[in-house]
């Protein structure tokens, strides 16, 4: 399995690797999950509470579902960790992280620089997301909307 | 028209520089051909047949003097002194190299330009209506609903990967004039009971392989609603929408799949929890930008009349303009279709004189229709004939709104990797062989696409040419009784196909059809409407 | 024959292998009978082509003529275009595609 590469929060990592969701469904003491891109995010939302972990799986990028999973997963309350995993690009990151993952476990590791480059590149953003970031349309606005 | 303020140009500026860093990592060797096809697409830029082309995205179609003005230099300082305006409102390209495509985006956000979603599998360039903003019929412009739609879907992080690319039009008219109905998601401003607007959401229609109408899912939500309702559709699509199959990807075949019932009750059941995430803009954003749409300061108290003396210009008057509704003025569509010429290309010098008489002539604004002409929208009538002089000298007088001379055409395979035959000889073919009769035979929007893709819209011309490949040489498939707006329907193909001489013929044997069988003012497509198919393939096979 | 052809990284400009390197010019293009995987794998991690793969021509007195229209447009240039092609010179260029 991939290792960890860049992890955005200070708690403990959750050893085990996620299981899964059929696994998941008969393990009642699993605390890590691991979603595909068919798997529906919104089964797992009875269980959030003593999940610590879900790992979501891209076999390729290109397959985008899992954005849409990481963000009904944090709209839902999520707070436990959330790792993008498999073929995870430089360039995908920082939609990643606006969609709520704080971990990334690349297939094949990334240049630290131009990961970094890639999460600090947009000053602002246009949309609310996952991230709590302020969109540029309410900041235009700030004013009217008490800050 | 809209105008950037420091926030969106930060955003540009952000991109050129992620652009820049992104070719330089795959010259350099970081980034595969693999990896960085998606990223280059994402910025428009594809590898055709003979160089890179780089689309350049004309937001909802609306261009300012300047602007006009700097793509005309850009191809003259990247490109061989051309462009070509697509279907989509845009503007394409053809010679680009690869490591000045950074110093193109850098002079595009010079003027609030960028080629930012002009490809790939994400929310493209938003259309609209041409005469938005000039035309009696609507509600209201349609496109500060449209730049609401450019915010919003500008790096949406969820919706970058999507299934298949994903297109949306903004029409606020009765009459619809920018094929909404054949876009992933059409949208219409109307008015609710209580006078009050608000969206009516079309979801599901397209071109391409399987091309279908847009179901009415929603007949009006309400404007404070209108981009969370926007995302339930988005949302609904990239979750559900189809993977295994690229021909299968599009909105229209989950929709389709589904069934619009199953479909909209899934969207009504994300569109609830999304209220509760309050993803929705501010009021005052909507405000804000329509304020920068507000119509231009129109003079009162001018002339309705027109010199109609010289009858070249006449004519022009009769084919090319528009009823505006502000009294003295007219809408102009500027034809870039020449007997015999490329369809929707313009010469840099032509895109500089366009952009010239837009500042003298139209308020320093200009639009790309989805038939590859220019609109100059607020033109004095008593200014109408000193425009038609100019634009005629440059080669730009051509009467042919509508007419069969007014072909659409994609660039087919003298440019585009993904052809099966050429679709530019074609139109110059047929251009020049009815040019005599075309005003005898009157309204004919003939189509032609290079491909099943349907970049030109063959599936909605009263008459449609399709190239397709028939065991290596080129072939055209022709159809007949197609057409977009409010009586949207799809062309359907009359047999077995043609060559590209057989194919012009076919094109004038269509028309005598047409001209020997019409009854009154009927257009082809009432004459079509009303024989059918039947006399036409006695003509072209019997 | 089997030719070799792509698109140069920088340039975007149609090449062809001609045996050494990669060539604006068809008529330079050599058969590279079986050696294709090898030579384009050869090449595409070099990066001196772009998206490069093999296609099936002939060749008599009038030189290498690939089997199919795309790529001879891809050898000339747009047909519609003359003026930009790789024979502006010559009005009959076109006819060689068809
Ligand atoms: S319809 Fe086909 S040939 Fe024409 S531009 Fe689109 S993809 Fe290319």
């Amino acid at each position: 399995m991939a290792e960890v590469q860049f992890r955005f929060r200070d708690d403990e990592m959750v050893g085990d690797p996620g299981v899964t969701v059929g696994a998941f469904g008969e393990q009642s003491n699993a605390a890590a999950v691991r979603l595909e891109p068919g798997d529906e995010a919104r089964d797992l939302l009875p269980h959030l509470s003593r999940l610590r972990l879900i790992e979501i799986n891209f076999p390729v990028y290109g397959d985008g579902r899992g954005y849409t999973a990481a963000r009904v997963l944090r709209e839902a309350g999520y707070t436990g960790e959330l790792r993008a995993v498999g073929d995870v690009l430089v360039d995908q990151l920082a939609f990643m992280r606006r969609c709520g993952f704080d971990a990334f476990a690349p297939e094949v590791p990334l240049d630290p620089a131009d990961a970094q480059a890639a999460l600090d590149r947009y000053p602002e953003v246009y949309q609310p997301a996952a991230d709590g970031r302020v969109a540029i349309w309410a900041k235009r606005h700030a004013d009217v909307q008490g800050g | 028209m809209y105008k950037y303020d420091t926030y969106d140009q930060a955003m540009v500026d952000a991109r050129v520089e992620e652009f820049r860093d992104q070719v330089r990592r795959r010259i350099d060797g970081h980034l595969s051909e693999d990896q960085f096809k998606p990223l280059r697409l994402m910025n428009g830029l594809y590898l055709q047949l003979h160089a890179y082309m780089l689309r350049v995205a004309v937001p909802y179609g609306t261009l300012s003097g300047a602007q006009m003005h700097a793509l005309g230099d850009i191809a003259d300082k990247y490109d061989r002194g051309y462009g070509h305006f697509t279907t989509r409102q845009n503007i394409q390209y053809n010679w680009i190299k690869l490591d000045e495509a950074p110093n193109i985006l850098a002079d595009l956000a010079k003027v609030e330009m960028h080629a930012i979603q002009t490809s790939g599998n994400c929310i493209r360039n938003t259309s609209s209506d041409q005469y938005a903003g000039a035309a009696a019929d609507e509600v209201t412009d349609p496109r500060p609903y449209a730049e609401l739609i450019r915010q919003w879907s500008t790096f949406h992080p969820e919706f970058c990967y999507l299934p298949r690319k994903f297109k949306i039009a903004v029409i606020a008219s009765e009459t619809d004039r920018a094929a909404m109905r054949l876009h992933d998601i059409g949208v219409q401003i109307v008015r609710g009971e209580g006078g009050e607007l608000g969206a009516a959401f079309y979801v599901g229609g397209g071109m391409g392989r399987t091309p279908m109408i847009g179901p009415l899912i929603k007949a009006f939500v309400p404007l404070d609603q209108f981009i969370t309702y926007a995302e339930a559709c988005l949302r609904v699509y990239n979750r559900h929408g189809r993977r295994d199959n690229k021909y299968k990807a599009r909105i229209k075949i989950l929709v389709h799949e589904l069934g619009k019932e199953e479909y909209t009750r899934q969207v009504e059941a994300e569109f609830a929890h999304l209220l509760s995430q309050n993803i929705e803009p501010p009021t005052a954003e909507l405000e804000r930008i329509k304020a920068q749409f507000a119509d231009p300061a129109f003079e009162t108290g001018l002339s309705e009349e027109l010199d109609r003396s010289d009858p070249d210009f006449a004519l022009w008057v009769d084919n090319n303009c528009v009823t505006h509704k502000a009294s003295g003025y007219i809408a102009v569509t500027i034809s870039l279709k020449p007997i015999g010429g490329i369809p929707g290309d313009a010469s840099a010098d032509q895109m500089r004189l366009m952009a010239a008489l837009a500042a003298q002539y139209s308020f320093d604004e200009l639009r790309v229709t989805h038939a590859q002409n220019i609109v100059l929208a607020h033109v004095r009538k008593d200014q109408l004939y000193a425009l038609w002089q100019a634009l005629d000298e440059a080669g730009l007088g051509t009467a042919n709104l509508d007419l069969v001379g007014d072909i659409i055409a994609c660039p087919g395979l003298d440019y585009c990797s993904l052809a099966n035959a050429r679709s530019i000889p074609v139109a110059q073919k047929i251009g020049q062989r009815l040019a005599a009769k075309e005003q005898q035979i009157g309204e004919l929007k003939l189509k032609i696409s290079g491909c099943i893709n349907a970049c030109g819209h063959h599936h909605a011309g009263h008459i449609g040419i399709l190239g397709v490949d028939r065991k290596g040489t080129e072939n055209y498939q022709l159809l007949l009784g197609g057409c977009e707006g409010a009586d949207t329907s799809l062309g359907q193909i009359t047999g077995p196909g043609f060559d590209e001489d057989g194919i012009v013929d076919a094109v004038e044997k269509a028309t005598e059809v047409y001209l020997s069988t019409r009854e009154g003012n009927e257009r082809f497509l009432d004459t079509y409407r009303r024989i059918g198919m039947a006399p036409f393939k006695e003509a072209l096979y019997g | 024959m089997k030719l070799l052809t792509g698109n140069d990284l920088k340039s975007g400009a149609v090449t062809w292998w001609d045996g050494v390197q990669w060539s604006l010019h068809v008529e330079e293009a050599i058969d590279v009978g079986d050696h294709a995987d090898s030579i384009l794998a050869r090449e595409s991690a070099t990066r001196r082509v772009n998206a490069a793969y093999a296609i099936e021509a002939s060749k008599d007195e009038k030189g290498v003529r690939p089997a199919h229209i795309k790529e001879r447009i891809r050898a000339l240039g747009p047909t519609v275009r003359p003026d930009l092609t790789l024979k502006p010179a010559d009005p009959e260029a076109g006819q060689w595609v068809i």
